[in-house]
């Protein structure tokens, strides 16, 4: 299970990457795994304001289509229009590739909720 | 089949089972009201007495006689074939079989129904049937709101009544805006849409039989950034463009007319069918074609992933069923006719409605627009349009669903015509209408 050390995690296994005061949101790997070949995915209008918790995509696999949800508060900025064609990144590049959108952080001290790779390590784990 | 399932003996030997006595012990903790009560009914009946009592009560039906009757279902000819073929017992079932390891053939059928519909609509993805024509519509109306992400519906007037009504209700309960757009000159005008509008929904023929400009009423709702949704009469695409060919983002419909016959006004089905666009969107069930292990062609339901077994609340769609065994009855019609078989059909319809018009216009009968119509027209008539259909019912002719005051035509009603319209059946018609023109006369005279 690869979960890399730089990323913050949410316990709905999404992960978030801070670059100034944007956060590239995907899902990791251990839920890339879980939901088998992803073969479509549903992405927010940018622009759109959202509350962290919110249900913002939805990635769909073979075996059932799962909500994915904004890690922290504020606006998208982008979204992987890639994924629309090529949705199997999110398989083969969770980290990288296959990332899902971007959001403009409104509350940075959202940020503390998050999980680091060690206590995310342990949620998937026990999933 | 045996319509007794449980024997004494089957029943001795399940409370055996459970350990009880009798099944009064068994039913021993239900409150007494809450038991089933006696049914008062009369003694069997030998198979003799049983077929002469059924016969008197079908002897009350006036399935006899000609028949103008529209107004969203119509009679038409279906041959022996597709009764027998859809009437197999495998496809005779309560609740239909979609697992793929026992329901090959079910599957395919519907798989071809599919197929059927989208050439028949010129439009890519259908799915495998929907409750009927009025629902169809509803939902295509939701498809749209979820696309767009907008919270009014555009409707013309010229889509059925009840189907505006379904509509309605569905729309109500998500609390999205309808609009209605009112005809002029018995059609829809082309008017510019808003930018706030999900879709415009426009039914051709229309409700009163006319045909709509469908070309440039898609154009003005893509204009808008909204989906254009045409409610159509399938039989009528064997001759008019189809809603692909016309732009059309979502093709709907009652099925009835090619393949069902009118069920004493029960059973029919809906169907709709979409751009490859709006696939993720569609409701309902989808069947597709894949290999199995072996390499093998087989078929399987598909995208399950927008349906509430997967999605929960999230679904596309309350509806999770199809109307199988009278769109599988619509399948093998469709196959039964072919291409040429259905288009001589619906011309030998057209041909029948147009003749009727003639021989009303001639014989001074009526007053009708030149607008060209399908199988069915509105016809103003001398008096109250519920009397009008009880005058003609005592001459044992079944004519003229009355039209309703909100398009504003007076007393009027449906006439439609079709391929087993016979030239007897027009002529009792004019003449029976020559009388009802003549009696109501002094009628008006004496309101004057």
């Amino acid at each position: 299970m690869n979960i890399p050390t730089d990323l913050k995690y949410a316990a709905s296994h999404e992960w978030a990457r801070l670059e100034g005061e944007v956060v590239t949101v995907g899902i990791s790997d251990f839920a890339q795994d879980q939901l088998g070949d992803v073969v479509f995915v549903e992405l927010p209008q940018v622009g759109r304001r959202v509350k962290a918790g919110e249900s913002v995509a939805v990635v769909e696999s073979v075996k059932t289509a799962s909500d994915i949800y904004a890690p922290v508060s504020g606006e998208i900025t982008a979204v992987n229009q890639a994924l629309l064609d090529a949705p199997e990144a999110i398989n083969s590049a969770p980290y990288g590739e296959g990332w899902l959108l971007k959001i403009h952080l409104s509350n940075p001290a959202e940020l503390a909720h998050l999980l680091d790779a060690e206590s995310y390590r342990q949620v998937a784990t026990e999933s | 089949m045996d319509y007794t399932p449980h024997t004494d003996k089957d029943i001795a030997r399940a409370l055996k089972v459970i350990g009880v006595d009798s099944l009064a012990a068994l039913f021993a903790d239900l409150p007494e009201a809450l038991r089933s009560p006696p049914i008062d009914l009369p003694a069997g009946l030998d198979e003799v007495a049983l077929l002469a009592h059924l016969r008197a009560l079908a002897a009350k039906n006036c399935a006899e006689g000609p028949n103008f009757l529209g107004g969203g279902a119509q009679r038409h000819f279906i041959p022996a074939v597709t009764a027998h073929l859809a009437m197999q017992s495998e496809f005779v079932t309560a609740y239909t079989p979609y697992q793929p390891e026992v329901a090959q053939g079910v599957l395919q059928a519907t798989f071809e129904y599919q197929t059927m519909m989208a050439e028949l609509t010129g439009l890519p993805v259908s799915n495998a049937s929907m409750y009927d024509g009025a629902s169809a519509v509803a939902e295509a109306a939701l498809l749209a709101l979820r696309q767009t992400g907008r919270r009014k519906v555009l409707v013309s007037r010229g889509v059925h009544p009840e189907s505006r009504e379904v509509l309605a209700t569905y729309l109500h309960a998500i609390e999205a805006e309808i609009a209605t757009v009112t005809l002029a000159e018995l059609t829809t005008p082309v008017t510019a849409v808003g930018q706030d509008v999900a879709c415009l929904i426009v039914q051709n023929p229309n409700y009163l039989g006319y045909l709509e400009p469908i070309a440039a009423l898609a154009e003005t709702a893509h204009a808008a950034g909204a989906l254009f949704v045409a409610a159509v009469e399938p039989l009528s695409l064997a001759l008019l463009k189809s809603p692909g060919e016309v732009g059309a983002d979502i093709a709907v419909g009652d099925g009835q007319t090619i393949g069902n016959p009118l069920n004493l006004g029960g059973p029919s089905f809906g169907f709709m069918v979409v751009t490859e666009a709006l696939i993720r969107q569609l409701p309902g069930r989808l069947v597709g074609q894949t290999q199995d292990v072996d390499g093998q062609r087989a078929f399987v339901l598909t995208l399950q992933a927008r349906e509430q077994h997967i999605r929960r609340s999230k679904a596309k769609s309350n509806i999770c069923s199809n109307h199988q065994l009278t769109a599988l009855m619509a399948a093998v019609n469709l196959a039964a006719l072919g291409p040429a078989g259905l288009r001589e059909l619906a011309t030998a319809s057209v041909a029948r409605a147009h003749q009727l018009a003639d021989a009303l216009r001639t014989a001074g009968l009526a007053a009708l627009t030149d607008k060209p119509f399908f199988n069915e027209f509105a016809l103003p008539v001398p008096l109250n349009a519920t009397v009008f259909r009880r005058l003609l019912a005592e001459r044992d002719i079944h004519a003229g669903v009355p039209v309703p005051p909100e398009y504003g035509l007076g007393n009027a009603v449906l006439l439609s015509a079709s391929e087993l319209t016979s030239d007897q059946d027009i002529a009792a018609l004019v003449t029976a209408l020559r009388e009802i023109r003549a009696r109501a006369r002094p009628l008006e005279a004496a309101h004057d």
